[in-house]
C-alpha cells in the first residue's frame, strides 16, 4: 500500500480497506496496546495485522495456545493496564464464552471480536452468518448483561472498534464486535475520522488514596477506573460474588450477590440510552420497516430505495448496538408501521427480540436464511409486497 | 529431558542449582502480609504452610509488595487470592497462567506468582501449563499438589496415583499420575523443584529460587490433605502423613538413578537451565519493528 | 457494452483458479477507483471444495454510496480458466463484455448480447516476457482498454503502487502489453445481430 492508514486518515484521502484490517486499524486508534488469538477463519486478518503493527507503536502480540488461553490473556492484559483486544469466529467464540463471563464478573474493560461464520460446529468457515447474536448476548453462564456492536460496513469496523473500546472502559466491562464473514473480507473505499477527531476514553487512576479507594463510587470522567496490578491499590480481582464496593469476595450473604448482580446488570441497563445506537432509514412516513443489521442491512438498504422510488414507504430500522436490545426504538417502530420484515442470517434469533418489543402493535414478518449465501434485496423485496397489496409494482 | 527443539538450551552446571537461603520471619513479620488471618482450608491442610512459605520466600528476597501480583486458578489453593495483601487475581478454573501471561507481556515489571492446585493445573489447566513453560514467560508457578480435587470433596486429579481411592475412584485409581516437575521440565521450564510442607525451609528456599530465576518457575509444593486423600489412602491424621511425607520425600543430591514413586522421591532442585525467556523476546522484537517500521 | 456514464454502477468480475492472481487484479481495480475518489466494493468467494474450483473477485464501482455489496450479473467478466467460465460466464449481463483467455478457454459465444474477447494473455505472459505470473496483470491491461471503466493511466499508477520496487518495470510492460492487445483485438472484432463471434488477436510479433 502506498499510503499507510493512519496517514490516511490525516490526510482525509480514501483508502481501500478490508473489514478485518479496519477492525486492527480501528484498535490501534482506540489505543489497544495488546492482543492475544488464535487462528480462525474468517478472523485471521485481524491477528496478521495486529503482529505487524502491534510491535510498531510499542504493542504485544501474542498468539496463544487457544482461544481460551486468548481471552484469559486478554483479561490479564487489561488488568495490567493495557487496551486489549482478542478476535475469532463461531467456534473460538464458544471457547470464550467461560472468560468472557469472568470478565462481565470481574469487570475487566475488553474487546471480543466475533466474524460470525456458518455453523454450528465447523459448518462454513468461509461464508457469512449471524447465528451468534444469542451467542453474544447469553453464551456465557449466569446472569449478566452485554455490550455487543454490528458493524454494517468497512468503515464501522474501524469506528466501532474505538467506540467498543470506549464503552469497554466507561463501564469497565466486555464489549463484543458481532462482524461477519462478508463484512470481514469485503474491502470498500474508506475516508476515515481525523485521529483527532476520534474519541478516545483513556483508562484513568482512581484520585483518591487506595485505602479510600470504592470500585463503585471511585470515578474520573464518568468512566470507572480500574487500577492496573502491581499499584499501590492492591486490588483483589475474582469471579467468586464479592462486595461490590471492597472488592472481597463473599459468598455467605445472598444480600452481597443480589446487591452485585442488579449493580452489574444496571451499570450498563440504566445507561442503554447512552449506549444505544440505532440508525432509521426512510422512517419517516414509513408504513413497513425493515429490522436489519450487519450485512443484511446492506441488502435491506436496497429494497428501501427501489421501494420509496416507487412510490411505496418503506424505511429500515438498523440497530448499530445490537446489546442491549434497542427496545425504545423498536417500541416507536411498532407504533408507525404496521408490519415489521426481520431478515436475518439465522433463523429468527432476533426477531423473536423484535416481536417481544413490538407487543403485538405490528405485524412481524421473520426471513432466514443459513445456507452461507448474503440475503438478496430481491428476497426482501418479495416479503415487502404483499404488505402493499393496493401498490402496483413495477419490474425491478 | 527436553522435549524442545531449542539451541539456545544450556544446561546449568549442578552448583548453580542451589536455591537462595531465606532467613525465617516472625508471624508478626508474615501478618503484614495478609488480608486476613482466617482461612476456609480445614485443620491439618498444608496450604497455610505453604502460604506463609511464599511470604517468607519474598519477605526475605525484599520484593516490594506493591509490585507483586498473585494470580490463583480455582480450588482449596486459588483462596490464597484473598488472604494475601498484594494485588491478587482469582481466575477462573485452568486459567491462571494464560491470565498471567497477559499480565507480564502487558507490564514485564510486574513479579507474578501463580498458584494452582494440581488438578487446576495439569488437567483443566495443562494446556496452558505446557505452552507457559514452552515459552520460558518469568513467572514463578507454585502447584499445591495434595493428589486430590479438595473443593470439590475428593475426586481423583491427574496426581491421583494408580490404585489411589478417591470418590470417583471407588474400586481403586486404574489411571497413572502425572510427575509435575518431569512435565514441567520436559515442556521447557527453565526452573523446576519440589518441596514439601514436611520440610518447611527447603520450601521457602525454593520458592525463593524460582522468583529469583528468570524465566518460567515451577515449584511443586507436596501438600498433605488429611480430610480427603489421607482419610481414602495413607492417614486422616495430619501429623502421621506429614511423618510420611519426610520419608517418602529425598533430597535431590541422594535421588540418583532411582525409579520415582509416591513413595519415594526427589526433593530440591531439579533442573535450572537459562534460555530466552519471553517478554525480553517480545521487547527485542518491538525494537525491531519499530526499526522496520521507520524504516 | 454499457458506456460508464458519472452515476453508473459498474460491476466487475474477475474469475479463474487459485495462484492466477485474481484478487490482485481486482485489488488494483479497486484501488485505482478508490484513488480516483469512487465509491468501491470489492469481495471475493474463494474455497475450491465449496465452489468447484473456480474462485471469483468482484468489485463494485459507483458514484453513490454501494448497499447490497455483491456482484450477480456483472457488466464486465474477465475469465482466465474453463472452470471459471462454465461457471460464472452466463452471468454476464446482456450488453455486457466478457474477455477470456483464448488459450485456456474454450468459449462458446451463446449468451446473446454479450460481447466475447478472447486473448492469448498466459502466452503473451510466456512469449513476450518470459512470465507466466504476470498474466493477470496483461488481462487487466485488456479490461481496462476494452471495457473503459477507469482511465488506463489511473489503473497502471495503482499497479505500480501495488508491486514491489524491483518488480515494477516487468509489471508496467505487463501493463501496456495487455493495453496494446486489447486495442489489436477490438480492430478484429466482428459482431453479429443474433449473438457476437468471438475472436481471437494473434499475439503481437508471433
Amino acid at each position: 500500500m502506498a499510503i499507510s492508514v493512519t496517514e490516511a486518515a490525516k490526510a482525509g484521502v480514501p483508502v481501500l480497506l478490508q473489514g478485518n484490517e479496519a477492525v486492527a486499524e480501528g484498535a490501534i486508534a482506540a489505543g489497544v496496546r495488546f492482543y492475544a488469538g488464535y487462528p480462525i477463519t474468517p478472523s485471521t486478518e485481524i491477528a496478521e495485522v495486529l503482529s505487524r503493527r502491534l510491535p510498531e507503536v510499542g504493542g504485544t502480540f501474542i498468539q496463544m495456545e487457544d482461544e481460551i488461553a486468548s481471552i484469559a490473556a486478554v483479561c490479564g492484559a487489561s488488568l495490567a493496564g493495557a487496551k486489549a483486544l482478542t478476535a475469532t469466529s463461531g467456534p473460538g467464540f464458544s471457547l470464550m464464552q467461560e472468560m468472557i463471563g469472568f470478565a462481565s464478573m470481574a469487570q475487566i474493560p475488553c474487546v471480543i471480536v466475533d466474524v460470525m461464520r456458518g455453523g454450528p460446529s465447523t459448518g462454513l468457515p468461509t461464508d457469512p452468518a449471524q447465528g451468534d447474536v444469542m451467542q453474544a448476548r447469553w453464551g456465557t453462564h449466569g446472569e449478566h448483561s452485554v455490550i455487543a456492536l454490528v458493524p454494517s460496513s468497512v468503515e464501522e469496523c474501524y469506528t466501532l472498534t474505538v467506540e467498543a473500546f470506549n464503552l469497554s472502559e466507561q463501564y469497565r466491562t466486555p464489549v463484543i464486535i458481532l462482524s461477519d464473514a462478508l463484512i470481514g473480507h469485503m474491502r470498500e473505499a474508506v475516508t476515515l475520522p481525523h485521529p483527532d477527531k476520534l474519541r478516545v476514553a483513556e483508562r484513568g487512576m482512581p484520585d483518591c488514596d487506595p485505602d479510600e479507594y470504592d470500585t463503585v463510587s471511585s470515578t474520573i470522567d464518568n468512566i470507572l477506573p480500574r487500577p492496573p496490578l502491581g499499584s499501590p491499590f492492591k486490588v483483589h480481582v475474582t469471579g467468586l460474588v464479592y462486595n461490590r464496593r471492597s472488592g472481597a469476595p463473599d459468598t455467605a450473604d445472598p444480600a452481597t450477590a443480589a446487591d452485585l448482580g442488579r449493580y452489574l446488570r444496571e451499570k450498563i441497563y440504566h445507561h442503554r440510552d447512552a449506549i444505544v445506537r440505532v440508525e432509521e432509514v426512510e422512517m419517516d412516513g414509513a408504513e413497513v420497516a425493515i429490522f436489519a443489521y450487519g450485512s443484511v442491512a446492506r441488502s435491506a438498504m436496497a429494497v428501501v430505495k427501489k421501494a420509496r422510488a416507487q412510490g411505496a414507504r418503506v424505511g429500515m430500522v438498523r440497530p448499530i448496538t445490537l446489546w442491549p436490545f434497542p427496545t425504545a426504538a423498536v417500541a416507536r417502530m411498532a407504533e408507525q408501521v404496521r408490519t415489521v420484515i426481520v431478515p436475518e442470517m439465522n433463523i429468527k434469533q432476533m426477531s423473536w427480540e423484535v416481536e417481544a418489543a413490538v407487543k403485538g402493535r405490528a405485524k412481524v414478518v421473520d426471513y432466514g436464511r443459513v445456507d452461507g449465501e448474503l440475503i438478496t434485496p430481491e428476497e426482501i423485496l418479495e416479503l415487502v409486497k404483499p404488505e402493499f397489496y393496493y401498490h402496483r409494482w413495477e419490474d425491478t | 529431558m527436553s522435549a524442545l527443539v531449542d539451541e539456545q538450551r544450556l544446561e546449568a552446571a549442578p552448583e548453580d542449582c542451589a536455591p537462595p537461603r531465606i532467613k525465617p520471619h516472625t508471624t508478626a513479620e508474615i501478618r503484614r502480609h495478609l488480608r486476613t488471618p482466617k482461612t476456609l482450608w480445614c485443620p491439618g491442610c498444608s496450604n497455610g504452610t505453604i502460604t506463609r512459605a511464599l511470604i517468607d520466600a519474598v519477605l526475605g528476597l525484599a520484593i516490594d509488595p506493591e509490585k507483586l501480583v498473585v494470580v490463583a486458578g480455582i480450588g482449596c489453593s486459588g483462596r490464597i487470592s484473598a488472604y494475601l495483601e498484594y494485588s491478587t487475581v482469582h481466575t477462573a478454573h485452568g486459567r491462571a497462567l494464560a491470565v498471567a501471561t497477559g499480565a507480564k507481556a502487558a507490564d514485564p515489571g510486574l513479579e507474578i506468582v501463580v498458584v494452582m492446585g494440581d488438578g487446576d493445573c495439569a488437567a483443566i489447566g495443562g494446556n496452558h501449563f505446557i505452552h507457559a513453560a514452552r515459552r520460558n514467560v518469568d513467572l514463578t508457578a507454585i502447584v499445591f499438589n495434595n493428589s486430590i480435587y479438595g473443593m470439590t470433596g475428593g475426586q481423583t486429579s491427574p496426581t491421583t496415583h494408580l490404585g489411589d481411592k478417591s470418590t470417583t475412584s471407588v474400586y481403586g485409581n486404574v489411571e497413572p499420575a502425572f510427575d509435575l516437575c518431569e512435565l514441567a521440565h520436559a515442556a521447557g521450564a527453565t526452573y523446576v523443584a519440589r518441596g514439601t510442607a514436611w520440610s518447611y525451609q527447603q520450601l521457602v528456599n525454593v520458592i525463593a529460587g524460582g522468583i529469583v530465576h528468570k524465566g518460567f518457575s515451577m515449584v511443586e509444593a507436596m501438600a498433605v490433605c488429611p480430610v480427603y486423600y489421607g482419610r481414602f489412602n495413607l492417614t486422616p491424621d495430619p501429623a502421621e502423613f506429614l511423618r510420611l511425607q519426610k520419608e517418602h520425600a529425598v533430597p535431590a543430591a541422594k535421588f540418583e538413578d532411582e525409579t520415582r514413586s509416591h513413595e519415594r522421591y526427589p526433593i530440591g532442585v531439579l533442573h535450572h537451565a537459562e534460555r530466552a525467556e519471553f517478554t525480553t523476546g517480545l521487547a527485542g522484537l518491538k525494537e525491531r519493528a519499530r526499526e522496520a517500521g521507520h524504516a | 457494452m454499457p458506456e460508464p456514464t458519472a452515476s453508473a454502477r459498474v460491476e466487475l468480475r474477475c474469475s479463474g483458479s487459485g495462484g492466477q492472481g485474481i484478487l490482485l487484479a481486482a485489488t488494483i481495480i479497486a484501488e485505482a477507483a478508490t484513488a480516483l475518489g469512487r465509491r468501491v466494493v470489492q469481495t471475493q468467494s474463494y474455497g475450491p471444495e465449496a465452489r468447484g474450483g473456480a474462485s471469483k473477485a468482484e468489485v463494485i464501482i459507483a458514484e453513490e454510496p454501494i448497499d447490497y455489496p455483491e456482484v450477480r450479473r456483472p457488466d464486465v467478466s474477465l475469465v482466465l480458466s474453463q472452470a471459471a467460465y462454465e461457471k460464472y460466464a452466463a452471468d454476464t449481463r446482456p450488453g455486457g463484455l466478457l474477455i477470456y483467455d483464448s488459450g485456456l478457454v474454450e468459449a462458446d459465444p451463446g449468451a446473446a448480447g454479450v460481447t466475447h474477447c478472447g486473448l492469448p494473455f498466459t502466452q503473451v505472459a510466456t512469449d513476450e516476457l518470459g512470465k507466466k505470473v504476470v498474466t493477470n496483470i496483461i488481462a487487466l491491461g485488456a479490461l481496462v482498454a476494452r471495457s473503459g471503466v477507469l482511465p488506463a493511466d489511473a489503473v497502471e499508477e495503482a499497479v505500480l503502487s501495488r508491486v514491489p520496487p524491483r518488480f515494477r518495470e516487468l509489471n508496467e510492460k505487463a501493463y501496456r502489453l495487455g493495453l496494446r492487445l486489447a486495442a489489436g483485438a477490438a480492430d478484429a472484432e466482428t459482431t453479429t445481430k443474433d449473438g457476437l463471434t468471438p475472436t481471437t488477436a494473434p499475439a503481437p510479433g508471433s
